[in-house]
């Protein structure tokens, strides 16, 4: 083959579907950086170790789940090792050319095609298998997605048996077509006598009809991703190497409630002192939508894939409850992106539609339902802290709204008074010393 | 038996003697007046004087290390209790602290040391053992030898923490049987008291969660459900109370174990 209108046609393509991912890319990425800053760029050596093993190792995919994360590990690997191909697919197109690695490479190109053959097999029933736990025998973590959430489920699924089948498809096309100096392969060298009847017109016509879909399906997906939980494929990867490395216990001192505490403690403070003339207006405490939010969790709220293990080791949705940590990344997402859609229309301000993170998408009773217990954080397979949104949000409903119910401000009222969550006078404190 | 009583000195008391001690024991609010925690606070203290510790408590100088405010999103009465209590423990220059609560132990290791409180803070269990590896306490069995024990893991110990083998090691080494929950360790759930949910209602749903893992821990039929802190303690308690076991199932902290096999 050579240089003609297909390798145009091809060039245009690949142009638009490069174009079109970098924009909705560049989009998401500002949208990201409508958080707050936080410091997350420490510990260089440990983030990449992490990231080595939770995001490319997959560690906390298979470490309960073992057949989710069996399979799950099927696909990635496929998904990976096969888009090797991509960057031949992508030379042939745009200079007429075929299988340019083919001669320099020789056996190691037939070895390796094999080899993303087989891979192709086991994508293959890897799809299959989720599609049937996700449609025939559903999961339980899977069970209440409605909706965009579960056609996006399925579309992924359906898409990566397209291309899988396009690229065994396009093989056992080429087997059959005289002058083909590469192949048969492995896997569809058997699947060849399919089109042993066909005409070389037809073969040529099926191989380049394949081949396209393959390629075209590819830049599809491609751009697919950033409207769907799909997009874990990319962020999984910084959103491991920014996880929090500290005790999961741990939780953040705020730094402007120190500094007011602080001056509030020191003798020495000018009661009257009034801020400088330059000074910042003071931040909200908490967060009430999702610019109050710092820029990791936004970034969490990208790379859910919505699999649901956080929601199923939560003990207030396990016992019933309105609290789904789950959910509570996908409605971060959903207003992050409706704001986005805010500043795309020429908004100067982000979020001034009257809606807010609070109470627009996650309700007081689910923030008021957690136990800190970190299970959710523990369960994600790419350490995304749904507990850290919870947190802020219950900071701004105590501290700006005093919106807390009447037995947490009862036990607020008794730590502040007598240093005790219940009334008992602090200088009973020591009473127990006496009764041993 | 009741032996000779245990001296229990208050920092203020060991101050004007001029001494100091080895190590701080923090008490917290559940072990200085909830009756239930009461005990496990005194099974630990005998277990100190059993090992000869050089300890003291504050007192009515502690005071809520503002955890429950924290995790109820009151950043503000947080910091006002972390600050006065790092004063205090400033002040007596404390460099070592042991509690029996998790929680406590969670707020002073992770959360007090960026306001300038900086000690070396153990939980009672990871304590025990080491007192156990110094030879200062030895463990014979005794009373729950044999018996099937199942652990029930604090979120702030374990997840929060990853100290899963401490409680274990001591268990063990009451030659009893330890037998794991469904859920345990870094996938054990929750008691249902943590995140200041000890001090309210629980939100509507289909069931309490201190009942769900109570049940979880009936299925594994043991003879002790054992604790290491004082609010799984109580939603433990209150589970069982409902459970067909009510009355032949005691929940027990691990020093109460421990105290009570060593008959101290």
């Amino acid at each position: 083959m050579h240089f003609g209108i297909q390798n145009i046609i091809f060039i245009l393509v690949l142009g638009v579907a490069a174009f079109l991912f970098a924009r909705k890319f560049g989009r998401i990425w500002r949208n990201i950086k409508m958080g707050r800053n936080i410091h997350r760029s420490d510990r260089k050596g440990e983030r990449w170790a992490l990231m080595g093993r939770v995001a490319f190792g997959q560690t906390k995919m298979v470490k309960r789940r073992t057949i989710a994360g069996f399979f799950h590990v099927l696909i990635y690997a496929g998904f990976i090792l096969i888009n090797i191909e991509i960057l031949e697919i992508i030379i042939d197109g745009i200079f007429g050319t075929h299988r340019l690695f083919a001669a320099p490479l020789g056996p190691v190109y037939d070895t390796a095609i094999n080899f993303f053959e087989i891979l192709a097999v086991l994508v293959i029933i890897s799809c299959l298998v989720f599609l049937w736990r996700r449609n025939v025998n559903v999961v339980p973590r899977l069970k209440d997605l409605k909706g965009w959430a579960k056609a996006d489920g399925n579309n992924i699924l359906i898409i990566e048996l397209v291309l899988m089948i396009a690229l065994l498809t396009l093989g056992a096309a080429e087997a059959n077509m005289e002058g083909s100096e590469a192949g048969p392969w492995l896997v569809s060298g058997l699947l060849a006598p399919i089109f042993s009847g066909v005409s070389q017109e037809n073969l040529v016509i099926i191989e380049r009809v394949a081949w396209w879909a393959h390629i075209v399906g590819i830049l599809a997906f491609l751009n697919y991703l950033p409207y769907s939980k799909h997009f874990h494929i990319i962020l999984a990867f910084p959103n491991v190497w920014y996880s929090k490395l500290d005790e999961k216990g741990r939780f953040s001192n705020l730094e402007s409630v120190k500094k007011e505490v602080e001056l509030m403690m020191d003798p020495n403070a000018d009661p009257y002192a009034a801020p400088a003339e330059d000074a910042a207006p003071p931040e909200r405490f908490g967060a009430k939508d999702v610019t109050d939010l710092n820029w990791v969790q936004l970034l969490n709220a990208y790379s859910c894939t919505e699999c649901g293990r956080c929601t199923a080791s939560c003990p207030a949705n396990i016992t019933g409850k309105k609290l789904s940590p789950r959910k509570i990344m996908m409605d971060t997402r959903d207003r992050i992106e409706e704001v986005g859609k805010h500043l795309d229309q020429g908004s100067e301000k982000p979020a001034e539609d009257g809606k807010t993170l609070l109470d627009d998408y996650i309700t007081r009773e689910e923030l008021w339902a957690c136990t800190t217990c970190n299970a959710c954080t523990e369960a994600c397979p790419v350490n995304i802290d749904p507990l850290s949104i919870i947190m802020d949000m219950r900071r701004y409903l105590v501290m700006e709204e005093s919106a807390a119910n009447q037995q947490i401000n009862m036990m607020m009222t008794n730590v502040e008074n007598n240093g005790a969550p219940w009334a008992y006078p602090q200088a009973d404190r020591g009473n127990w010393i006496h009764e041993i | 038996m009741e032996a000779e009583k245990i001296n229990v000195p208050t920092m203020a008391e060991m101050m004007s003697a001029g001494k100091k001690p080895d190590v701080l024991f923090w008490v917290g609010c559940a072990g200085s007046f909830d009756d239930r925690a009461k005990k496990i606070t005194k099974a630990f203290v005998k277990i100190l004087d059993r090992a000869g510790v050089n300890f003291a408590v504050l007192g009515a100088e502690e005071s809520c290390t503002g955890d429950p405010a924290k995790r109820a999103g009151n950043e503000f009465l947080f910091m006002m209790q972390a600050m006065q209590n790092i004063q205090v423990l400033n002040g007596y220059e404390i460099t070592r602290i042991v509690t029996a609560c998790p929680h406590c132990f969670n707020t002073l290791k992770n959360e007090y040391p960026e306001l300038g409180g900086q000690y070396k803070v153990m939980h009672h269990t990871s304590f025990i053992n080491q007192l156990l590896e110094e030879g200062k306490l030895s463990i014979e069995g005794g009373a729950y030898k044999g018996k099937r024990i199942t652990f029930h893991d604090p979120c702030y110990l374990g997840r929060g923490n990853g100290i899963y083998e401490a409680p274990r090691e001591l268990i063990r080494k009451l030659d009893a049987e330890l037998v794991e929950m469904r859920r345990c360790k870094s996938n054990g759930l929750c008691c249902g008291a943590g995140g200041a949910q000890m001090f309210k209602e629980p939100e509507a749903g289909k069931k309490d969660i201190n009942v769900e893992r109570t049940e979880e821990a009936l299925e594994t039929q043991p003879d002790v459900i054992a604790a290491a802190c004082p609010f799984c303690n109580t939603m433990m308690t209150d589970g069982v109370k409902g459970s067909k076991r009510e009355g032949s199932l005691p929940v027990l902290d691990v020093a109460e174990l421990i105290a009570e096999a060593e008959d101290l």
